[in-house]
């Protein structure tokens, strides 16, 4: 018993020493549909016997009732583990994959080809070190070639090897071959992927695959499975300068206080000079603290928790960085943005940004061209739709700090959230800072909104009237103000048709239009409000997301939704406009109530039953309302 | 400038896990962690002290107990937790236990949906827990195999896989609506031999269960299953025998079958499993029912 134990533990022994020698590569499959990615993973799995007996058992079983190779083992049932999926023989999601071999640890991401799942092809890539991306050698390079090879460069994958698969079909014709490396290689150029490799296979025939066959005798470089072996992708950036973003503040009791996160570029030592971003203060590595004991240094990669020798402020989003190389801290930036939700991107909405572990709101305020991810041409739009690419400009409510995706990942990009749904919408990779938000400082006034408010003797804010068209906004703003104006407040109404007669004019009515439309008025509402007005503004506004955006321009107590709530009946019998009727005709496109929705205000400081009582009635209820705010 | 550090690939997934859990600690307000008992749960506490040290994690961990688990967990259960000093919650369905039900007079599949699905929700509800930790690994089960690392669960605990939120980079988005939450799965990228060898590394305790050794067993359905109490009724003509086994994966001990080994070591153990031609979830007799039922069973918020 005694020896045998021996036994294995030297043999054990001597595996997990080989085992700590091999490095860990992170790839993704992508490609189009049906060209072959999920068979090829089958049979990297196959035929380094990482497929248990009992998983090879329900494969056969699954073959005959799911599978598209007429009764014989179908791999790519392997990886298709939704039901979904194997019902209808296509890849919706991810699916993550584990091998090794004698030299390397693999973890493969297989994304689908279809590209309504493209969001998906990106999350297994953002992860990814190198991209297998195949081609059907019968089509060629398709549109999700493109697409995919776009994301990927996109992503920063520095690797791409084009796997020309289904060789056997087009009798292993070495001038096929040629013919689609010199195409993809035509179109690869224009991308920044420093290196690509093209190899021609079969995984169907397990030509080419974990090893060369003989089918191809013209080819003269590697298989697949002994390049990935061998390939050298970048290591972590160790010798980067140290960027640490804080994840949780550590306080265990009142003589500890640390700062856990991961180190995602550089190195770090006790004794070393750091700043804390974005307040600048300045500070010195006291010690690295993980479980096994203190550490005397920590690289890129590893997560641990370090002390500082001042009693300086640092929370959760910011970054302890070199003192002498530090990120950008900035509230505006250029960065290519990737949209994954139904909903269309519309700059001016606002969304929740997630940069590293910081959770900040802000906008696209600018797309300055969409990519044409066929032809790679710059276009012009004004929204961006479910997997659309554009690059645009971003502003955010404060300065964060970040680097430039290509200089390190983790700390230049993001994800979008939607504040509403929580949905995570698209993603983004920062290219640079906009200058100007360093060098266009908010302009100091001596005279300030407080001391305007107080030479008009009266407390300055908005109320904001919102509802359908026809619901009385106008009539009953007009009489607040008659009233307010007779007590001997200051105020200024801004009227919807009135403001689109001038600053406004250039604005139709699409849905991005209606936002700029509501950004420029809330803006203009905010100046006033600084002026130490009262302002009432009379606006269908229709999306909660714009009358969000403009109560967060103001103090808490600056700002009234004021809706004025009569039924679509009520205000299309109305009809003073005579809008509704044609927009019931169809000679009016996107009319709130009619053809574009009304959101309708779920914590308005006052709800009005317009269409119950008379607008004196109504607007008595407004002043009321003041009035027992201590504005009127 | 010194050669550039390469971190091994146990120490890329440990990372990889503690840097889940603090963004855990830090998105949600009420976190648990579901402890098993198993090898996989044994790894995530370890990890779990180890992403807070000198802090205890800032969770509790929560059994849900079916009653009918090998009685070494529970001991083993207990113990750990009050080695470690942390906050061990068990749960059970009380009015399965009133039904009386279990896995031989019901079945696995009621059994499992009642003692194990419907009780974890129950759990879930009554603490108003926003997000949870499971050790389930994607290398163990095709559906599994497809699930974010953040795993959205709508207020009814079901996931949607059709329709999973993307998941970029390292950038996880805790963010949920009330009565909505959040599955974690920090180990996800590991493999079962990377559980193993962690373990074997670490010195981290583990069930004995998981060690050969002589234990009474009936050989049923081609299935080894362990006579852990009375509860058993013996069929005609099975009579318990002595035999060298020991178990891939834990559970309930009426639906957990043993393997004949003799590894009762952990060298042992990783070597049989290095040349092991089945996998761990062979011995689970509730994954038999059909490919699709562990995604059908997670749909209805098992983990």
């Amino acid at each position: 018993m005694q020896d045998r134990f021996t036994a294995a533990t030297q043999e054990v022994l001597a595996y997990l020493h080989e085992q700590e020698n091999k490095d860990l590569l992170r790839f993704i499959t992508c490609g189009s549909v049906d060209d072959g990615k999920s068979t090829l993973i089958g049979r990297l799995l196959y035929d380094s016997k990482q497929i248990f007996e009992d998983q090879l058992a329900a494969l056969d079983k699954d073959s005959a009732r799911w599978g598209t190779t007429g009764g014989a083992i179908d791999l790519a049932l392997l990886t298709d583990g939704l039901q979904a999926e194997r019902e209808q023989g296509i890849t919706i999601d991810v699916a993550y994959r584990f091998f090794a071999t004698d030299r390397r640890k693999f973890i493969v991401a297989d994304t689908p080809g279809h590209e309504q799942y493209t969001r998906n092809m990106a999350t297994g890539a953002s992860t990814a070190d190198l991209a297998v991306l195949l081609v059907d050698a019968r089509k060629g390079v398709l549109t999700q070639t493109r697409r995919h090879s776009y994301i990927v460069s996109l992503l920063g994958i520095r690797h791409v090897v084009v796997a020309v698969n289904k060789m056997d079909l087009v009798g292993y014709d070495r001038s096929v071959f040629e013919r689609i490396v010199a195409e993809y290689r035509a179109f690869a150029d224009r991308l920044d992927i420093p290196h690509v490799t093209c190899i021609p296979l079969s995984a169907l025939a397990g030509e080419n695959v974990t090893t060369p066959g003989t089918a191809m005798p013209w080819w003269e470089g590697p298989a697949l499975l002994p390049f990935l072996e061998t390939v050298e992708v970048a290591a972590a950036r160790t010798q980067a300068p140290l960027r640490f973003p804080v994840q949780w503040v550590n306080r265990p009791n009142q003589d500890f206080r640390g700062f856990s996160g991961t180190i995602v570029a550089g190195r770090v030592r006790p004794g070393d000079a750091v700043a804390v971003l974005p307040s600048a203060r300045t500070s010195t590595v006291a010690r690295i603290v993980t479980m096994d004991g203190d550490l005397e240094e920590a690289v890129a990669g590893q997560a641990v928790t370090l002390t500082l020798t001042d009693e300086i402020d640092v929370s959760r989003g910011d970054v302890i960085a070199a003192a002498g190389a530090r990120p950008e801290v900035a509230d505006q930036f250029a960065a290519h943005v990737v949209w994954m939700n139904d909903h269309a991107m519309m700059p001016g909405r606002g969304y929740l940004l997630q940069f590293g572990t910081h959770l900040v709101g802000g906008q696209i305020t600018e797309i300055k061209h969409k990519v044409n991810v066929n032809t790679l041409e710059h276009t012009a739009g004004k929204r961006l739709e479910l997997n659309e690419v554009g690059f645009c400009n971003l502003a955010l409510d404060h300065p964060v700090p970040f680097d430039a995706y290509a200089e390190c990942r983790e700390t230049g990009s993001f994800i979008l959230i939607d504040r509403v749904t929580n949905a995570t919408l698209g993603c983004g990779t920062i290219t640079f800072a906009l200058r100007r938000a360093q060098n266009i400082h908010w302009q100091p006034m001596t005279v300030d909104k407080a001391a305007r408010a107080a030479a008009k003797g009266q407390k300055p804010c908005i109320l904001w009237f919102t509802g359908l068209s026809g619901a009385g906004k106008s009539t009953v703003a007009n009489l607040v103000e008659k009233k307010l104006h007779a007590g001997g407040y200051h105020t200024y109404t801004l009227d919807g048709d009135n403001v689109r007669h001038g600053l406004n004019k250039d604005l139709g009515f699409t849905e991005e239009d209606r936002v700029e439309n509501i950004r420029r008025v809330a803006e203009t509402a905010r100046l006033f409000v600084d002026a130490g007005l009262i302002v009432l503004v009379s606006f269908i506004s229709p999306f909660r997301e714009e009358r969000r955006m403009a109560r967060s321009l103001v103090g808490a107590d600056e700002f009234l939704e004021v809706w004025v709530d009569a039924p679509l009946e009520v205000c299309e019998q109305r009809d003073p406009k005579g809008l509704y009727a044609k927009a019931r005709k169809g000679t009016i496109a996107n009319f709130t109530g009619i053809s574009s929705p009304y959101e309708p205000p779920e914590n308005a400081e006052l709800v009005l039953a317009a269409g119950e009582h008379d607008p004196e009635t109504l607007a008595d209820q407004v002043v009321a309302a003041l009035k027992a705010r201590g504005i009127a | 400038m010194s050669d550039p550090v390469r971190l091994t690939h146990l120490q890329r997934l440990e990372a990889e896990s503690i840097h889940i859990m603090r963004e855990v600690a830090a998105q949600f307000r009420n976190p648990v962690m579901l402890y098993s008992i198993g090898k996989d749960s044994a790894v995530m506490l370890h990890l779990a002290m180890k992403a807070f040290h000198p802090s205890k994690p800032p969770f509790p961990l929560l059994h849900v107990d079916t009653t009918w688990k090998f009685r070494e967990m529970i001991a083993f259960r207990d113990a750990r937790a009050r080695d470690l000093g942390v906050d061990l919650l068990v749960h059970i369905n009380e009015e399965g236990v009133a039904q009386g039900i279990g896995p031989f007079t019901h079945g696995s599949a009621v059994h499992t949906d009642v003692m194990k699905t419907q009780a974890l929700r129950q759990a879930l509800d009554r603490y108003g827990f926003d997000a949870a930790f499971g050790g389930a690994r994607r290398d163990e089960e095709k559906s599994r195999a497809k699930e974010r690392i953040f795993s959205f669960r709508s207020a009814s605990h079901r996931w949607d896989p059709k329709n999973q939120r993307p998941e970029l980079w390292n950038l996880y988005n805790g963010r949920i609506h009330k009565g909505e939450s959040i599955r974690v799965f920090p180990l996800s990228n590991w493999t079962e031999q990377d559980i193993w060898q962690y373990i074997y590394l670490e010195n981290i305790p583990v069930v004995p269960l998981y060690f050969a050794k002589p234990r009474p067993v009936v050989e049923r359905d081609g299935t080894l299953i362990m006579v852990d109490d009375e509860r058993m009724p013996l069929r005609p003509g099975e009579e318990p025998e002595m035999r060298w086994v020991r178990f891939r994966t834990l559970g309930c001990y009426p639906l957990t079958g043993a393997v004949e080994s003799t590894a009762a070591s952990l060298p042992e153990i990783i070597r049989e499993m290095l040349l092991s031609r089945t996998s761990e979830r062979q011995g689970r007799v509730i994954d038999h029912d059909q490919s699709a039922s562990m995604e059908r069973k997670k749909q209805e918020g098992y983990f």
